[in-house]
């Protein structure tokens, strides 16, 4: 296949199309030379470890969204697996890893179905789970913070591996997973297929509900990793803040970063350069002592100018 | 996005859908609010069906249908309008901000604000071509940080004085209800003219339809984009003054996540998400469908307040997965 050769161009039109390059660059800039104590080794890997729960979560939506649909339900998805964490480690800390991981799928399967099979608007649909699995995680979890003290959970959330934090790599892995499924994997075609056009790819005879469904699933799983790494750094796992409003933060750091919401195309590098911006553009108002309102209003004008510069071509 | 034959069929009666009130094929959403009702009165006898939980209902209501209404026209133009929640804040606050100067201002101020967002909105959208969700979840970000810098980071309640007219206003009562109730109805009933007796409320359903075709033909298709968030907001901020002279103050933290009911209620009233089909009168049976649930749940007092979350989200999939099939059924 040609599959070298398109590549290239692909990462070039990329950095030229997106506005969330320039802005990163430019907070970067101003960051440099305005911040105290900003260019250290251990501020940056700060940054990073606290982007990669936003980061992971991100991907899955971006691939949802890729299909036309959203899956507002990935913060429920974290607190259900940070809830059920503290309740199976007894058995040990994979297998409790597992039991979240498949607690996200089935949230996935339940989102997915909905949308497939039920035919209902992606939004109601898992603005219906986002209820139901936030009030699960609490009934699970009896509403209360339960800390844990698991040498190797605290492992997974604060070590690193050659000096890169083990959250950092695991953003990497899911990022280049999902890189290649949606430029060279045949599942990456039908999804966008899908969300380009799903009538016409009903008729193309393509596996409009099992893609549908998959999609939904890995939204989930990503979910509940994002839920147990969060849960692991912290060392506690509470039910009623973990996630909270993260939908928000990850349908923003995909749109950011030139995902248009129409479906049929997806920018998985774009994605991860979104969710970086925003905590970029946290990071920076923290450091510099701006009140909450501030923040919120200054998140504004650089969403709206860094997806304004890349108008026309993602138009959703 | 949704069902393939949902919006084949329902295209090519559009015109229909906006004129008439009521369509068979739309009924379902009351027919599972009736359902609903007659359970409801059944399992609960007095405690529901009594004047008080209803006129309660109604209230509660009346909020939520005002700025489902405005989402209605955003929906239809093919938009959405994530802002609402956090206007209705902002609203608020200013509101109790305003009445220090009297009830002019107390109204004024807070409707000349969000109308300005509502048109920074449209003009994002509509002229620079920006995606709805995008800039509407920007100003959600905007107008909750300018409802926290007018209240001092949420450390200063601004109140509204009991001997205010807005106050005594906000808290008549005629006929047995509240007066947003009222309110609510009467803006209700002027937008069902203005969606479907006039240019501008047809063209929004063209503007839904197919922006390209509704621009051939000559539509104003701009000029109407801008509009329908101008309406959003400025029935949202109607909403924020009413829940402020209710309460008698303007807090910076009310409304979050009042957006996703609100577009919950316009979808579950048969509304598409796409655009281009549906009608006022099936937003007003899925707010009152989304409240009675609520009620409903409130009622069964040996839930837990996390178990409410369980069923009011699983009753919402399970509502509107009858509701589409009872829609689509009746189509064929």
């Amino acid at each position: 296949m040609t599959g070298t050769r398109t590549a290239r161009p692909d990462v070039l039109t990329v950095l030229r199309g997106g506005g969330v390059y320039p802005a990163i660059l430019l907070l970067l800039l101003f960051n440099v030379a305005f911040t105290p104590n900003f260019a250290t080794l251990t501020n940056l890997r700060l940054q990073l470890v606290q982007v990669a729960p936003v980061a992971i979560v991100a991907i899955g939506m971006a691939l949802v969204i890729g299909t036309e649909g959203i899956d507002l339900s990935v913060g429920s998805t974290m607190a259900l697996s940070a809830a059920l964490l503290p309740l199976y480690l007894g058995y040990g800390v994979w297998p409790a890893v597992v039991v979240a991981l498949l607690a996200g799928a089935a949230v996935g399967i339940v989102n997915g179905s909905l949308v497939a099979f039920g035919h209902m608007q992606p939004i109601i649909a898992t603005l219906g789970t986002l209820v139901a699995c936030r009030g699960l995680a609490l009934v699970l979890a009896d509403g209360r913070l339960a800390e844990m003290f698991d040498p190797v959970l605290g492992t997974l959330g604060n070590d690193s591996v050659l000096g890169v934090p083990i959250s950092v790599l695991l953003v990497l892995v899911v990022t280049g997973a999902a890189v290649v499924a949606v430029r060279r994997a045949a599942f990456g075609r039908r999804l966008l297929a899908v969300g380009g056009n799903r009538a016409a790819a009903t008729l193309a005879g393509l596996p409009v509900n099992r893609t549908l469904v998959t999609v939904y699933v890995v939204s989930g799983v990503l979910a509940a990793a994002a839920g147990v790494l969060s849960t692991a750094r912290q060392g506690a796992a509470d039910p009623s803040s973990a996630g909270l409003l993260i939908e928000l933060s990850a349908i923003t750091a995909v749109v950011v970063g030139g995902t248009p919401l129409s479906g049929g195309r997806i920018r998985i590098l774009g994605t991860l350069m979104g969710a970086l911006l925003m905590q970029l553009i946290i990071a920076t108002v923290i450091q510099h002592d701006l009140p909450d309102s501030t923040a919120r209003m200054l998140q504004a004008g650089i969403i709206v100018a860094a997806v304004y510069v890349q108008r026309g071509r993602s138009r959703a | 996005m949704t069902a393939v034959e949902t919006t084949a069929a329902t295209t090519g009666h559009r015109t229909v859908t906006g004129r008439l009130w009521w369509r068979p094929d739309r009924a379902g959403t009351p027919i599972v609010l009736a359902l609903v009702l007659i359970v409801g009165s059944l399992v609960f006898g007095d405690s529901f069906a009594s004047g008080r939980n209803l006129g309660n209902i109604a209230l509660d209501s009346s909020y939520l249908l005002l700025i489902a209404t405005g989402m209605t026209f955003v929906v239809l133009s093919g938009g959405i309008d994530l802002s609402v929640g956090s206007l209705l804040a902002l609203s608020g606050v200013l509101t109790a901000y305003g009445a220090q100067w009297g009830t002019l201002t107390a109204v004024l101020l807070p409707l000349a604000v969000c109308g300005v967002i509502g048109l920074v909105n449209g003009l994002l959208i509509g002229t620079a071509g920006i995606a709805p969700f995008i800039v509407t979840l920007a100003s959600l970000l905007f107008a909750r940080g300018l409802a926290f810098a007018v209240a001092d980071e949420g450390n200063k309640v601004h109140l509204i004085p009991a001997d205010l007219a807005l106050t005594r206003l906000g808290q008549a009562r005629w006929l047995g209800l509240s007066a947003p109730v009222w309110f609510a109805l009467v803006v209700f009933a002027a937008a069902v003219v203005v969606l479907n007796r006039t240019r501008f409320g047809q063209s929004t359903f063209a503007v839904g339809d197919n922006l390209e075709a509704a621009g051939l033909m000559g539509l104003p298709t701009a000029r109407v984009r801008v509009l329908v968030y101008v309406v959003s907001a400025l029935l949202t901020g109607i909403a924020g003054v009413l829940v402020a002279a209710q309460t008698q103050s303007g807090l910076p933290t009310i409304g979050e996540g009042r957006e996703l009911e609100a577009i919950a209620a316009v979808v579950i009233g048969g509304t598409l998400l796409t655009g281009g089909a549906g009608s006022l009168a099936g937003t007003l049976a899925g707010v009152l469908l989304l409240k009675v649930i609520q009620n409903l749940i409130n009622q069964v007092g040996t839930l837990t307040s996390y178990y409410q979350q369980v069923v009011s989200g699983t009753f919402l999939i399970v509502v509107v997965l009858i509701q589409s099939r009872l829609t689509r059924r009746r189509m064929r």
